[in-house]
């Protein structure tokens, strides 16, 4: 009787059953849309963290540049007049490496290593040398001839103004990464593409990220200039993250190597660090900011709010206007079947005070009421389901791309975070007499910052399916809860009255 | 059946309070067939609502073969409700999504018994108002004078021991009005049932051995000697 009386009931008011359902349906599924994209977004952000950070990675410790002069950075090329090899022409070849601190970033003494190490809870730590290297080679007249001068345009290109000069700019990261502690740091995310990675021991090789092997025409065998000396290349790397990616850094070095090429022995740029559970995140980077007060602390959640790009957009809209919406959506939905429910019941006055009268219990018409709210509240919860489901499938085979980029403290020029990844190299084929320095600000912001296109996949996990049904339902059952209290005041000497 | 002393119910409207029944005593006995006759607003109903077990009378006793339905709580009124008292009411009150037969149905869902047998019982209820062809019908199917055949197989069908109608005729026309009347002497006479009629139609009430008369909150036996 009790699923006859209510199937009929609700088939009664169809047009009720069908509003309460819809308004109720829309906002299950926008729940599950907002949650789905937010994680989605969530995860396009781990994932252009890992890119950059490596998998595992909780906490990072850099040292912020005290000044703009502090900081490393490709700094002046100075040749003397002695330097190079006149050819008969008076022109010189000139070629020299420079190999510094990456911009915007500041080493700092290894023994903070550790120092972290030692902290609690603190499961793994790795620290690298985050380095840039600069190289020039070309020719220039012979100075004794006339002041060289270079004017340099408001795009950043210049020109040389004495003719006769030719050369060339070469431009790449070099991180180097102690191979013992393969846990943590940036090659986590990195897999061998060919030959080997680095081991323990290495000294004086090189890794190379694959998609800057490639652009380079390297091959593992061959030599790579670092910091004025030949490295032999023992194997390439490219990112688990996706095709097409680039790893965090264009060629790896084992850290020995990196500290004395570049003249900064024992020092690091980057810690990262490995905590044993995420409970413990905050208070381990307290913990590291009162042991080393100069340094940046950064925790994953710091991290993901310096991805900049699109992602960074979208996280915002979704993180409050899609939470928003819901709330009140939901809300209004709520409200709609419950003033549905007390309608109805007032409706049936007489109906529910006939059934009091003729020995149903007060129980039993509660029940009652509150079964048809609950029902509506199902079928919403099915109906929402379905539209969310579709919504959600919907936006991931519409393959929304996002690109997102977590720079390194800075980023420069450009349409940066759209800098594409494998722009890190400024190649300045100056004609006797210019010299073209173009691109100059993307490739930097390319090689700074590590832009990452990734497709928004939004999954719908079990939780937040029973999530959804679960308020549908408590949407029918407040609104069966206020109905049946009403039904339940009714006195059965309503039955009695001859108008209703 | 019923032994009434000293019944008294008040009521308050707004700030003015309604003396509905005054001292009232009275006794029915098992198997009468009583009309209780009155002018609108003398006291009928509230009456009718203190045989019921629908409210409490505010001082006085009503006992039902011996149980005192004033002294009862929710749920033993509930169960005296659904076992002993059936209800007629003028606008016969059925519920307009279920069909005759599961209207019918209705009155024996707080016994708990089986379902078939709730089935056959409420078959064989409509039976005895002369609608076992009508039982798949929805009440807006039926005329009035069907829809009040209904409502009394819904009201018998738990085998009361007394049937209290409330204007059982008041809306329905003469032709019908004498079927039902027809129809609720016969069940008195052949199943000696007690029945207690509200009603102001005297038509009706002459059809009744006992006519009780409310007026200004106090009863008058018209038929007593």
């Amino acid at each position: 009787m009790f699923f006859t009386y209510l199937r009929r009931e609700l088939r009664n008011r169809r047009k009720q059953t069908v509003v309460v359902a819809i308004g109720l349906a829309v906002a299950i599924a926008l729940v599950i849309v907002v949650n789905a994209i937010s994680t989605g977004v969530k995860d396009a952000q781990s994932e252009v963290l890992e890119s950059v950070y490596g998998v595992g990675t909780d906490i990072t410790v850099t040292q912020p540049a005290e000044g703009p002069g502090e900081g490393g950075g490709p700094g002046r090329f100075d040749f003397g007049a002695e330097d190079g090899e006149a050819s008969e022409d008076g022109t010189r070849n000139l070629a020299q490496d420079r190999l510094s601190t990456a911009m915007g970033s500041t080493s700092f003494d290894a023994t903070a290593l550790e120092t972290v190490a030692g902290l609690d809870h603190v499961s793994g730590v790795a620290a690298t040398l985050d380095l840039q290297n600069m190289s020039f080679t070309g020719e220039m007249p012979d100075p004794s001839e006339g002041p060289v001068t270079m004017e340099m345009g408001p795009d950043g290109s210049g020109e040389g103004s004495s003719g006769g000069s030719s050369f060339e700019i070469d431009q790449f990261t070099v991180t180097g990464v102690d191979p013992d502690a393969a846990a943590v740091g940036p090659l986590t995310t990195a897999e061998v593409a060919d030959g080997r990675t680095l081991e323990a021991g290495d000294k004086n090789v090189a890794v190379l990220d694959a998609t800057y092997a490639a652009q380079q025409e390297l091959a593992v065998g061959d030599e790579i200039t670092v910091g004025g000396k030949d490295l032999e290349i023992v194997g390439t790397v490219s990112s688990t993250t996706g095709d097409g990616v680039a790893t965090a850094s264009d060629a790896y070095l084992p850290l020995a190597t990196a500290q004395s090429l570049a003249d900064l022995a024992d020092q690091v740029t980057d810690v990262y660090v490995q905590v044993d559970s995420a409970d413990n995140v905050d208070a381990v980077a307290a913990a590291i900011e009162s042991e080393l007060p100069d340094a940046s602390v950064s925790t994953q959640s710091d991290l993901a709010e310096g991805v900049t790009g699109s992602l960074s957009t979208a996280s915002n809209l979704i993180g409050t206007l899609g939470t928003w919406l819901s709330v009140i959506v939901l809300a209004a939905a709520f409200g709609l079947a419950i003033l549905f429910t007390v309608s109805g019941v007032n409706r049936r006055t007489r109906e529910l005070g006939t059934l009091k009268a003729i020995g149903w219990s007060k129980g039993r018409v509660v029940g009652q009421v509150a079964g048809e709210s609950v029902v509506q509240g199902l079928i919403g919860g099915a109906v929402g389901l379905a539209l969310g489901a579709l919504a959600v499938w919907a936006v991931n085979l519409a393959g929304i791309t996002l690109s997102g980029a977590s720079g390194g403290g800075f980023t420069m020029g450009g349409p940066s975070g759209q800098a594409p990844p494998d722009g890190a190299t400024v190649q300045g084929d100056a004609a006797p007499g210019g010299g073209a320095f173009g691109d100059r600000s993307d490739a930097l912001a390319g090689a700074a910052g590590n832009a990452v296109d990734i497709v928004l996949q939004a999954p719908v996990s079990l939780w937040i399916v029973l999530a959804a049904v679960g308020l549908a339902v408590l949407g029918g059952l407040l609104a069966g809860v206020v109905g049946g209290q009403r039904a339940a005041r009714l006195r059965p000497a309503e039955a009695l009255r001859s108008l209703a | 059946m019923y032994q009434i002393d000293d019944l008294t119910k008040t009521y308050r409207q707004g700030k003015r309070v309604v003396r509905a029944l005054k001292n009232v005593s009275l006794t029915i006995g098992d198997g009468e067939l009583v009309a209780v006759q009155g002018p609108t607003g003398g006291g009928k109903s509230t009456l009718l609502q203190m045989l019921g077990g629908l409210d409490r009378p505010t001082s006085g006793t009503v006992k039902l073969d011996g149980a005192d339905l004033a002294g009862m709580n929710d749920t033993q009124l509930t169960a005296a409700r659904a076992d002993t008292i059936g209800f007629v009411f003028q606008t016969f009150n059925l519920i307009p999504t279920l069909t005759a037969l599961e209207n019918v149905e209705t009155a024996l869902v707080p016994s708990k018994i089986a379902r078939q047998t709730r089935t056959a019982r409420a078959v064989a209820a409509l039976e005895s108002v002369g609608l076992r062809d009508r039982g798949d019908h929805l009440p807006g199917e039926l005329s009035g004078g069907q829809q009040q055949r209904v409502a009394i197989a819904r009201a018998l069908v738990k085998n009361p021991k007394v049937l209290l109608a409330d204007e059982p005729t008041g809306n329905l026309d003469e032709e019908t009005r004498d079927e039902i009347v027809d129809l609720m002497v016969g069940l008195w006479k052949d199943q000696g049932l007690t029945i207690v009629l509200v009603t102001h139609d005297s038509v009706v009430a002459a059809r009744t051995p006992r006519r009780l008369r409310i007026a200004k909150g106090t009863v008058k036996d018209l038929t007593a000697a």
